[in-house]
């Protein structure tokens, strides 16, 4: 069925600190070659979705270099494409957005000018790969007024950070709290709603003349009795969001694993990014590496385990990385030890450093540094 | 169409047969080039490169391919409004076809689409070298010397000029002679198969040539024909990285070339890069037991075994408990478990059994080619079948689907060959 996306990318998560400093949640580096972003915009694509919009407000400029063309995703087009929102000043405007609805609202003409009947609005700060077409069948097989796409979370997650439902046994949406002091039970949103066009414009423009912002709180929350708003269970798949320092370390992590590696890099439709024309990886003959994902455009002399590295990083002799995600365009010199760490994009280490943090802290070096 | 002040013309309809199978089902263009390229990109991406944004390739053995790799054109930035990238195959003309049948011929019968951007200067190249080179440099040679021609030369030891085309030339660099492969070379320099023309007598050349030789072609009769008519040509010195790939050895050997740790090609800058079609580009992992030294490892590679002195293209596997030396693994392949593979090409998309031993024993040339695979090296075809527990020597070649049936003995000796003709459709 014909659906145009949304992705709402305009956050910043002040738990992850120095690195979002400089960039929205949505283009935080993962799996040594992506930004958080493409797994949305490359699941909206593979799903025939045509016509995207990305809203952003926060230090987008990242994100803008990144989405400068949309042909990588095949969002380049005359019908449709790639459409990206940031706050702008008009003669009856001249507000940031205020929230989610309000950041949909003030380019609703957007979702006037389309035709198509549905909408899937998702976040673009999460990490898993899902057609979507999937949970459209489920809305209209189900009749539903708002599909949310739900998985209940392995126990280690800390679910106040989470958007939590509680559903009855035919998985309506009987209650939603969004991060809660106490969840209850362990069904979280994903972020990713089915809602029909027409009904998203309705929505939206009752509660904003309300002078309510906020999607979750103002819309799903608050009409959950009101309308049908139907879980849809995605438990089988990978889902991650980056929404703590925590979070984005272990994500990364997880490319490690085989059956997460099988997912995104093996099994297609694939996740695509913005190619950079980087060369092959180049492993010297003092390189040794263990367990270890190396992006194109590396050259690398030391020891790398266990760590996720992307591209265009230099390590110089008789260097030790070990549990550490290291990002683009690092310049590592001799004999340095890392360990546990994120090295935030272009650092550069002259030899002998230590960086030393632990896997439940890992030391976060800030972009562009030069120690 | 807006007009442009030079054009390029790739010459990209070669077989390349002294790469044996690796252009068995493709053009020499077309084959892959440390790790993740084709051979096409680096002409390709130096005309970009060097501003040059109208290119017309022209293409006639095996073009599918190399088609589908070019496309439009978007890695290299050439999907365009005004120029970008446009293959040019032979065609149908009147009651029947003609193929490219030489080099010059091939830009005769092109005439029409190097007019429409109305250039000043054409641009002409062959695809089979390994360089990075600003055209734009070299036009600026051409306009300053006023020529109607410039030719790229590289300077050759003696024993190398007598294999190549060889332009003499004044003190100056003004090139009053062209010898095709001399016996006795009268000067080290050697054409690089780069041409800049001028386009008003290229094409008046190329017209008055054609009916009297039908194979027309730049080194036998254009050259000459210009050289004769007294106007100026000059040949324009190159001393930087440039490489022929045409044969089996020369192919390792410029491969193996870019393992060193400083290598003598750089494909690491930033202001000059190679660009080339990609699927994806996910990262390369090593497994927890892998042990990767001095090699090259495209993106999507997954590494449990052992690999040295490798290149290795995209999304190769090679599995636990194999030993991989001084070889070239094309975008691709599977490799299986406790393989042992010594100086082997393999070309995309083969699958290695496990426990398969390659590369051992005498160095006794191919039996059916013996001038082609004679080096030692064994090449494996691209969608080849290699089923477990084999022992293949040195310079074999294997084709193919095949079956543990046809290596009797579970081997495959030194010089021998395993062809499965045909496609499964």
């Amino acid at each position: 069925m014909k659906a145009v996306g949304i992705i709402l990318a305009g956050g910043n998560n002040e738990r992850l600190g120095d690195l979002t400093l400089l960039r929205a949640t949505a283009a935080m580096p993962i799996g040594s070659c992506y930004r958080t972003i493409d797994f949305t915009i490359s699941n909206m694509s593979n799903s025939g979705i045509s016509k995207v919009a990305v809203i952003t407000q926060y230090n987008s400029r990242s994100l803008h270099d990144h989405l400068s063309s949309a042909k990588w995703w095949d969002l380049g087009r005359k019908q449709g494409g790639l459409f990206v929102f940031t706050p702008f000043i008009s003669s009856d405007n001249s507000f940031w957005f205020r929230g989610t609805a309000d950041s949909i609202y003030q380019n609703l003409s957007f979702l006037r000018r389309s035709n198509e009947p549905y909408v899937v609005l998702t976040s673009g700060d999460t990490v898993y790969k899902m057609d979507y077409n999937k949970v459209i069948e489920a809305h209209i097989k189900k009749g539903s007024d708002i599909t949310v796409v739900s998985r209940h979370m392995e126990p280690e997650f800390d679910l106040r950070l989470y958007g939590v439902m509680e559903t009855d046994g035919d998985g309506r949406v009987l209650d939603f709290d969004e991060k809660p002091l106490e969840p209850a039970g362990n069904l979280v949103s994903l972020g990713v709603y089915v809602i029909s066009r027409s009904l998203l414009v309705k929505l939206l423009e009752t509660v904003i003349a309300e002078g309510r912002y906020d999607f979750v709180r103002d819309v799903i929350c608050r009409y959950r009795k009101k309308l049908k708003i139907q879980s849809y269970n995605f438990d089988g798949g990978y889902w991650r969001a980056i929404n703590s320092v925590k979070a984005y370390y272990n994500v990364n992590m997880d490319f490690l694993k085989k059956e997460v590696r099988d997912i995104f890099f093996k099994t297609e439709p694939y996740i695509e990014t913005k190619p950079k024309d980087e060369p092959p990886a180049k492993l010297n003959s003092g390189a040794h590496l263990r367990n270890a994902l190396v992006g194109s455009g590396c050259i690398i002399n030391g020891t790398v385990e266990n760590s996720v590295l992307f591209r265009k990083i230099t390590s110089n002799d008789n260097t030790v990385i070990r549990g550490s995600i290291i990002m683009e365009g690092c310049l590592i010199g001799k004999d340095c030890v890392i360990e546990n760490a994120v090295l935030d994009k272009e650092v550069i280490l002259g030899d002998g450093k230590h960086i030393i943090g632990s896997p439940d802290k890992p030391m976060i070096v800030r972009k562009g540094s030069v120690l | 169409m807006r007009k442009k002040e030079m054009i390029g013309m790739l010459l990209a309809g070669g077989q390349g047969s002294r790469l044996g199978v690796l252009t068995a089902e493709k053009a020499k263009p077309a084959v892959y080039f440390g790790g993740k390229y084709k051979i096409i990109d680096f002409p390709l991406s130096n005309c970009v490169n060097s501003g040059v944004d109208t290119i017309g390739v022209l293409t006639q053995y095996q073009p599918l391919s190399l088609h589908k790799h070019v496309g439009i054109g978007i890695p290299w930035d050439l999907d365009r409004r005004s120029g970008g990238v446009t293959m040019l195959s032979p065609h149908v003309k009147g009651e029947t076809g003609e193929w490219y049948s030489g080099t010059a011929n091939a830009i005769y019968q092109n005439i029409q689409f190097i007019d429409a951007y109305d250039p000043e200067y054409v641009l002409v190249l062959g695809t089979d070298h390994i360089y990075k080179m600003d055209y734009s440099a070299m036009l600026d040679f051409h306009k300053a010397n006023n020529c109607v021609a410039t030719i790229a030369v590289m300077e050759v030891s003696r024993d190398e000029a007598t294999r190549m085309g060889i332009m003499n030339a004044d003190a100056n660099d003004k090139v009053y002679e062209f010898e095709e492969k001399p016996k006795n070379p009268k000067s080290n320099l050697a054409s690089m198969g780069i041409y800049i023309f001028t386009w008003k007598t290229l094409r008046e050349a190329l017209i008055k040539d054609n009916p009297i030789h039908h194979d027309s072609d730049f080194g036998k009769h254009i050259i000459p024909m210009i050289l004769e008519s007294g106007e100026n040509m000059y040949a324009y010195r190159y001393n930087a990285y440039w490489r022929d790939v045409g044969t089996i050895e020369a192919y390792w050997d410029t491969n193996m070339e870019l393992v060193k740790t400083v290598p003598a090609f750089n494909l690491y800058d930033d202001f000059c890069k190679i660009y080339t079609q990609e699927e994806h580009q996910p990262p390369m992992y090593t497994g927890p037991d892998s042990e990767v030294t001095a090699s090259l490892v495209s993106c999507g590679c997954e590494i449990y075994g052992a690999v040295h002195n490798c290149v290795l293209g995209p999304d190769v596997i090679v599995g636990e408990g194999s030993v991989v030396r001084e070889s070239i693994i094309m975008p691709g392949c599977k490799i299986g478990k406790n393989c042992k593979l010594d100086r082997v090409i393999i070309d995309s998309s083969a699958e290695i059994g496990d426990g398969v031993t390659m590369g051992g024993g005498e160095n006794t040339p191919n039996a059916d080619k013996p001038n082609v695979y004679f080096t030692g090296i064994t090449v494996i075809a691209e969608e080849t079948v290699v089923p477990g527990g084999l022992t293949i020597g040195k310079n074999c070649v294997i084709q193919g689907r095949t079956e543990a049936s046809m290596y009797p003995g579970g081997e495959l000796k030194s010089g021998g060959s395993v062809i499965v003709e045909g496609v499964e459709l």
